[in-house]
């Protein structure tokens, strides 16, 4: 493997640094919103439902149009990602297992 | 407690609430272990971040600032040149609008801390650490402090994790050689199995999933992503009292 010492960087984009900032200060007010919020609003049970299907509505929206353009070993990869993640419940064992997965299907396919 | 956040039914306040160095230390032995899990998730996002184009302290940055791991990967996850700015950041708000119901949570115990004690608590919070505070809290130890120091445990191995991580990622230069351009996928594969709670999620996450790749096709751009998680949102909450 080559090494790309350089690669290795400190810097600091003054505009990245800003929408990171931005992503803080979002992040922040769901955070605190709750506490300052609540006691003044009330969150019906069924906007809560809402609120917690809303991360794993937004992964599996991720992932949709990305694995229906993707090639037969992408989707393979995904489903024994999928089955390993499933039983295991290790991250490490499932995405060492779908790296060493796509490696191989990419050769066979 | 007139709010409805699902737990009035405990009696939360029979003993007033401490904020202690002591109930801080607590809290930080407590979550080592889990920080310790954390970490793997916090490398996995520093080379995420690395090939996506950040740099190491950028996403050491990103990490201290916004210290929430599923909002990140997101962002990482649709991170581009030029940077979509109001989808990075309007993804990672709606993402963690779930916060608002854990921060609703414990209302109970933090109404009687400072205003400063309270604010700055929620800044480390995270799925983790709010887990075992309400743990905390529920079992009759009204220790206040345990949200803070828990949360700093979690903080400090995101952050140390993600410059492992950022560091690693930058000396590999072909990410495809190594499988690693899939990892985003698997990453988020395994994201969503930890988040799948039983056969309720299906309806939701299948209408997510059908309006995303809907809108993917007729829009250009990122901003599917928001559509499909809101359409998901927006089913559970029409049949909700099923």
């Amino acid at each position: 493997m080559t090494i790309e010492w350089s690669a290795l960087t400190i810097e600091l984009n003054p505009f990245v640094v800003a929408v990171i900032a931005a992503m803080g200060v979002a992040t922040y007010v769901t955070k605190a919103g709750g506490l300052w919020l609540l006691g003044r609003v009330d969150l019906s049970p069924r906007v809560a439902s809402g609120l917690e299907i809303l991360p794993g509505a937004i992964i599996v929206s991720i992932l949709a149009p990305e694995l229906i353009g993707a090639p037969l070993a992408t989707w393979l990869a995904a489903g024994v990602v999928l089955v390993v993640a499933w039983r295991t419940e290790s991250i490490t064992l499932s995405l060492a297992v779908g790296v060493v997965a796509i490696l191989a299907l990419r050769t066979v396919l | 407690m007139g709010q409805s956040t699902g737990h009035q039914d405990d009696d939360p306040t029979s003993e007033s609430t401490t904020f202690s160095f002591a109930g801080a230390r607590k809290g930080f032995v407590a979550c080592v272990p889990v920080a310790f899990g954390v970490a793997g998730y916090g490398v996995l996002f520093g080379v995420l971040a690395e090939q996506a184009g950040l740099s190491v302290a950028e996403s050491a940055l990103m990490s201290a600032t916004v210290v929430a791991g599923a909002a990140q990967v997101i962002a990482i996850g649709v991170w581009d040149q030029p940077i979509p700015v109001a989808l990075v950041v309007g993804t990672a708000f709606v993402v963690n609008l779930r916060y608002l119901l854990m921060g609703a949570s414990l209302r109970p115990w933090f109404e009687e801390l400072s205003p400063l004690q309270a604010y700055s608590s929620v800044f480390v919070m995270a799925d983790e650490n709010w887990a075992l505070t309400m743990q905390e809290f529920r079992s009759g130890n009204p220790t206040g402090a345990f949200l803070l120091g828990s949360g700093i445990a979690i903080w400090a191995f995101w952050v140390l994790a993600t410059v492992l991580g950022a560091v690693a990622g930058g000396v590999i230069d072909d990410p495809a050689t190594y499988g690693l351009d899939f990892m985003l996928t698997a990453v988020f594969i395994t994201i969503a199995v930890g988040l799948w709670e039983g056969r309720s999620d299906l309806l939701p996450w299948l209408v997510a999933g059908g309006v995303a790749a809907g809108s993917a096709q007729l829009l250009g751009g990122q901003w599917y992503i928001l559509f499909g998680g809101l359409a998901g949102a927006g089913v559970e909450m029409i049949r909700y009292d099923d």
